[in-house]
């Protein structure tokens, strides 16, 4: 499975908390999450964003509260896979259970600009940055992982 | 094979003889908890999915305290799915308005948690439990609905970092400004996907009330978990609480860690964490004048009864500073009781601080305290991030409840030996 999207670029130690902050917890509703994803830090994500585009940030991505509705929210908005140089525990955990594709990869992260066109293969876990040519290699996912995310989730997966 | 505390725990909940770092397994979990913000996920995910039973209606704890009392219709619409679901499924242990108090320090004194369990917990200050030689640990609300559906999580056994802490705290050093002064050293990834084990004679020094702090904070060097040896303190604490027999694990002599980690108490000094990380860490010498806002005095971290008399110790017979709101939220209705008992209610309210029913509240910008913008706090609580407690533009500075007391008086971030 291959997507293909625009970058939204980010830094180090995105917390959950400007993924979707607290204010707005008082509904899970994946559509209203979704308009006020990272709105503490970026207040034209949500105009700017577009089904399939991705999202690359640095190290830590995730960070702090175990809210489910900051991969929600990411995911609502129409982003189609986060690349990080790395996760913080939590959010990785969540966002591969609700079926949000996240990659590590500490070279992509590094060299992909912000509005780059990317493309991501899953199955061999291959980003090549269109606008350069070049290409980074991710650990793709296993078998059961791959699973989860093309049934939608953890729980759908189960049945 | 030679194991550390947590994998012996984990070993032992998935069947096996022995596990080491980076295996996968699955464990059985003697606690599964939500709260009123991530429970109502997970109870949607199952029913979406067509789940209609949970593994056991004893061992699962739901506990209404991040937007309540409700702040709004939306909360309060997200308690009464989760109080419906508590009904129909049975569930014995559902805290509502009246009984409820902060999740973390609620359970233990329930005597819900004790040593040797392993806990999930929607809720990433989990590892709260850590304190009594439980290994617990954060997860979201799609893994807490699995953990109710099956009684199962699945892990990767994580690999440690040994944190040998000695000696003796001064005084006005607390368990607070042990593990701000340990996540400054480590940054707020220096632990990621890790356990911290304590150990070393310094720990018969810290209290409960200290070590739960400290392993209230794990999450924040990114830890998997944070784990206290059980000592007569920890059985102490758990004597009387509980029907349960605890289970005591030792991690082994040669238990391998990635790294060894030393805090030397005596050379502790209060701490205080800078804007808009938890590792912006300065101790309170080398703080220049910083006006203040607010104070919040509470919250899973620093809400038990110990710092309630630590923050009344400072506030009594004192005023709180002229343009300074102080917002003193006891943890849950016991510690509250105590503090009315114990007159520390009257010291805050003769202050002209307010005290608040049990409630998350402020910590995480629910409700009870919201910063508007360019405003400066000074608060017990363990996230400083952009937009925490209010306005992106605000400011939390994370400190003991010592500080906050003292700084109320002031006006500015101040140590309460200023005041000696």
């Amino acid at each position: 499975m291959k997507i293909q999207g625009k970058v939204h670029k980010y830094g180090d130690h995105v917390d959950t908390d400007v993924i979707i902050p607290a204010r707005y917890l008082n509904t899970s509703d994946p559509k209203e999450l979704a308009a006020h994803c990272m709105e503490d830090i970026d207040k034209d994500f949500v105009k700017n964003v577009k089904p399939g585009d991705i999202l690359v940030a640095g190290v830590n991505f995730g960070c702090g509260s175990s809210r489910e509705h900051a991969p929600i929210a990411i995911k609502a908005s129409g982003i189609a896979c986060v690349i990080a140089e790395n996760f913080a525990r939590i959010f990785y955990r969540n966002s591969l259970n609700i079926g949000l594709p996240i990659l590590e990869c500490p070279a992509a992260s590094k060299a992909i600009r912000d509005g780059d066109e990317v493309e991501v293969d899953f199955d061999t876990g291959v980003i090549r940055n269109l606008a350069t040519g070049e290409s980074y290699q991710a650990e793709p996912f296993p078998p059961f992982i791959q699973n989860i995310i093309q049934k939608g989730g953890l729980l759908a997966s189960l049945k | 094979m030679a194991m550390t505390m947590t994998q012996k725990i984990l070993a032992a909940h998935a069947g096996l003889p022995s596990v080491s770092a980076g295996q996968l397994i699955e464990a059985n979990l003697d606690l599964v908890m939500g709260n009123d913000v991530t429970s109502p996920v997970a109870i949607h995910e199952m029913e979406e999915k067509g789940f209609h039973k949970v593994f056991d209606n004893e061992h699962i704890a739901l506990v209404m305290d991040h937007f309540t009392p409700n702040k709004d219709i939306k909360s309060a619409e997200n308690c009464k799915k989760v109080r419906t679901f508590a009904k129909d499924y049975g569930i014995r242990n559902f805290f509502d308005v009246g009984q409820m108090g902060i999740e973390h320090a609620l359970l233990p004194e329930r005597g819900l948690v004790i040593s040797g369990d392993v806990v999930i917990g929607a809720d990433s200050h989990t590892c709260t439990y850590g304190a009594l030689g439980a290994f617990s640990t954060g997860v979201g609300s799609t893994d807490m609905a699995a953990g109710m559906i099956s009684g199962k999580a699945w892990f990767k056994v994580p690999s440690a970092i040994q944190v040998v802490v000695t000696g003796k705290p001064q005084k006005y050093v607390t368990g607070k400004d042990v593990i701000l002064h340990l996540i400054g050293k480590i940054g707020v990834d220096g632990a990621r996907y890790r356990s911290l084990e304590f150990t070393g004679d310094g720990l018969q020094s810290l209290s409960m009330d200290d070590r739960f702090c400290i392993a209230n904070m794990a999450i924040e060097c990114g830890a998997k978990n944070g784990i206290f040896p059980v000592d007569e303190k920890t059985l102490a604490y758990m004597k009387g609480r509980t029907s349960r027999e605890p289970v005591i694990y030792e991690a082994d002599a040669d238990a391998p860690y990635d790294e060894v980690v030393t805090i030397d108490l005596n050379t502790l000094k209060p701490t205080v964490a800078f804007p808009h990380l938890p590792e912006n860490t300065h101790t309170i010498d080398e703080i220049e004048r910083i006006d203040i806002d607010q104070v919040v005095i509470g919250s899973c971290t620093n809400g038990r009864i110990e710092d309630m008399r630590a923050a009344a110790s400072v506030l009594k017979g004192r005023k709180v500073a002229d343009g300074v709101r102080c917002i003193v939220i006891p943890a849950t209705q016991t510690v509250y009781l105590q503090c009315i008992e114990e007159g520390l209610t009257k010291a805050f309210i003769e202050a002209g601080a307010i005290v608040s029913t049990p409630t998350c509240g402020p910590c995480l910008g629910g409700h009870m305290g919201i910063l508007a913008s360019g405003e400066r706090a000074v608060s017990t609580t363990n996230r400083n991030f952009v937009g925490r407690m209010g306005d992106p533009t605000s400011e939390v500075y994370l400190a003991s409840p010592y500080v906050a007391a003292a700084s109320a008086v002031t006006g500015h971030i101040s140590s309460p030996a200023e005041l000696d």
